[in-house]
């Protein structure tokens, strides 16, 4: 008899203050989470979302397979990133031009958080809001997930039809001709720009594309790289392993919380003979001159790899 | 309601081989009222409309040459054995020879116009394909999948004559997916009952109904009409609407095991897509139909689900 009435009184208990209790907690962090959510997000973030999405019903959907709904998912993620994680300051991203445009960007950090960064900046920054369609290696068609999640962001495999196609749709390029070269890049040879592309000149040529040149300064020291492993890439299939060591540390497979500062030129406007080709590099020489002086002003600013 | 495609310049009549499939006998039903159609095909057409004239022949035969005298001004050729079961290299000869004797008693009684239809499968699909092809692309469909070499040898071979029989409006048509009634793979797929797709991949997609594929091949009956075209449909979606749309039920499959899977379970006879077809929900295979659409005058007449939906139509008929 005592034990029922010790259940009873225990579930009373339960209804009458732990229930009330817990929904208080649970509504507390509700709005904590909203709260988070909205300072994340920007209080614009639907009038944002609703000019992409208007953008591609006009389109008739995206032939590439972008899916605004997918970028809304991704949302709050990717503000944690660019606002939180690594406080992105943006300069001068009114510079990108409305219409087809290419940026070109130097690439480093090991795996592509650049591109996501830059794409966070065209997209929480700009006005008006624009879809960065960056051209991801064929490599990565091949992967199950992540060509899904590529496709669906907006990426869109780097081939020139493709690209040509996507600027006739007057989209937003996001071009690193420095490709692999620049992304694994040891941590020795950060802020060096590699060889560049042609292709992407060619391009601009062709299309009549501004190219706004773009510096991306704090993703060379998210990944600490002593070196490329050439054997596990090869054990594996891979096209470059990096050698990290932080990596075996916990917690380490995060990249360091870096301050990301992202630095857009004045857009660039090229005209010539796309089949050229010594007048062609004479271009990139230019493009790429463009990004390195907007990377020297940059890391002469910079106090703190961190603040 | 569609508009017919209206056929016009043709004196005598047009020849369809293959016509017992189910993309010839809607061809024969949309052409036999404005011009007269023979077909030729081994197995009877029990239900044709009157006015068409059907030989029970394989073009091999010798008498296919007296259906030719009896002044024929247009060939279509859908008369390509897909049996993925039989010899191969049987298989391969016969196609091979078929289209070797059409475009012989084509010059030889002097046809003026001969549509042949391939696939856009010519191309494969790629993880490093462009997400449209245009028909300069090279048909690299048979790597992988090697009894799609049939069609890619027969596409290939044809093109020949563009410049070996100059005369002769020849076109190539390579349409996307073709959706309906027809008993083709993708048709056949979007059909199970429950429908398998890989873990991770959702592909972009194309189809076109069938019907479109019969305007756009009277389309190319036009004598002026001389080329390679492709034909797409609606403009694509993902997979996964496609399935979403036909209200299918899915499971995902990861790919390593779909294939190994596939591969023994067409041995046994069990399924009848070989595990090479795979790539198909994989990878893109999507093509470019703005030469047909500037040349041919063709635009597809049916949306997406009316594309989609075809293939339920007379689903227990058999």
């Amino acid at each position: 008899m005592s034990e029922k009435t010790a259940l009873a009184r225990f579930t009373e208990a339960a209804y009458g203050r732990g229930l009330p209790f817990l929904r208080r907690v649970l509504d507390g962090a509700a709005r904590a989470a909203d709260e988070v959510s909205l300072r994340l997000l920007g209080p614009d973030f639907e009038q944002r979302f609703r000019v992409l999405a208007d953008r591609y019903e006009r389109l008739g959907g995206d032939p590439f397979g972008f899916d605004p709904e997918a970028v809304r998912r991704a949302a709050l993620a990717s503000a944690f990133f660019h606002r939180a994680y690594f406080r992105t300051d943006v300069y001068d991203v009114d510079r990108v031009p409305e219409g087809r445009v290419m940026l070109v960007a130097n690439h480093s950090g090991q795996i592509p958080i650049d591109a996501a960064i830059i794409g966070c900046s065209l997209f929480f920054d700009a006005n008006p809001p624009r879809i960065t369609r960056a051209m991801v290696d064929k490599w990565t068609a091949t992967l199950p997930f992540v060509s899904t999640f590529f496709s669906r962001m907006g990426q869109v495999v780097g081939l020139p039809e493709n690209a040509r196609r996507l600027l006739d749709m007057e989209e937003l390029l996001l071009v690193f001709p420095e490709g692999m070269r620049g992304v694994s890049k040891p941590f020795e040879e950060r802020y060096q720009l590699q060889e560049f592309g042609r292709g992407f000149m060619r391009l601009a040529l062709e299309t009549k594309t501004p190219i706004v040149p773009v510096g991306v300064i704090g993703a060379e020291e998210q990944y600490l790289s002593l070196g490329r492993v050439s054997w596990a890439a090869r054990a594996f299939g891979l096209p470059v392993v990096p050698f990290i060591p932080q990596m075996f540390l916990p917690g380490g497979q995060m990249p360091l919380p870096t301050k990301y500062r992202l630095f857009f030129g004045e857009p660039l406007y090229f005209e010539g003979d796309p089949d050229d080709a010594a007048a062609v590099a004479d271009k990139v020489y230019l493009v790429r001159e463009a990004v390195a002086h907007i990377l020297r002003r940059g890391l002469a600013q910079r106090r703190s790899i961190f603040l | 309601m569609i508009p017919p495609v209206s056929v016009r310049g043709l004196e005598g009549a047009v020849l369809v081989t293959g016509v017992c499939g189910r993309l010839g006998r809607r061809l024969a039903r949309a052409l036999h009222r404005q011009c007269r159609v023979i077909g030729l095909d081994r197995r009877p057409f029990p239900d044709r409309p009157r006015d068409v004239e059907h030989h029970e022949l394989d073009l091999r035969s010798a008498r296919a040459r007296d259906v030719f005298a009896s002044g024929v001004s247009a060939v279509v050729h859908l008369g390509v054995d897909h049996d993925l079961r039989a010899d191969s290299a049987e298989n391969h000869a016969v196609n091979m020879t078929r289209v070797q004797k059409l475009f012989e008693y084509v010059e030889h009684f002097g046809v003026k116009k001969v549509v042949l239809l391939s696939s856009a499968n010519v191309y494969g699909p790629r993880p490093d394909n462009p997400q449209f092809l245009t028909e300069d692309a090279p048909l690299l469909g048979a790597g992988p999948f090697s009894q799609i070499r049939d069609l890619v040898e027969l596409d290939m071979g044809s093109q020949a004559y563009f410049w070996r029989l100059p005369e002769v409006g020849t076109v190539i048509l390579r349409p996307a997916h073709i959706l309906g009634t027809v008993k083709n793979a993708p048709s056949n797929y979007l059909r199970l009952a429950v429908v398998p797709t890989l873990l991770g991949f959702d592909p972009m997609m194309q189809a076109v109904h069938q019907d479109d594929v019969v305007r756009a091949i009277m389309l190319a009956l036009k004598p002026e009409a001389r080329g390679v075209f492709n034909i797409a449909g609606p403009p694509p979606v993902p997979l996964s609407r496609v399935l979403e749309l036909l209200e299918r039920s899915t499971v995902a499959v990861p790919h390593t095991m779909a294939r190994l899977g596939v591969e023994r379970l067409f041995k046994l006879r069990v399924t009848s897509f070989p595990a090479p077809e795979l790539d198909f929900i994989r990878y893109v295979c999507m093509i470019d139909d703005a030469r047909a659409r500037r040349d041919l005058g063709y635009a597809p007449a049916h949306g997406l689900v009316s594309t989609l939906c075809a293939v339920d139509e007379e689903r227990w008929l058999g």
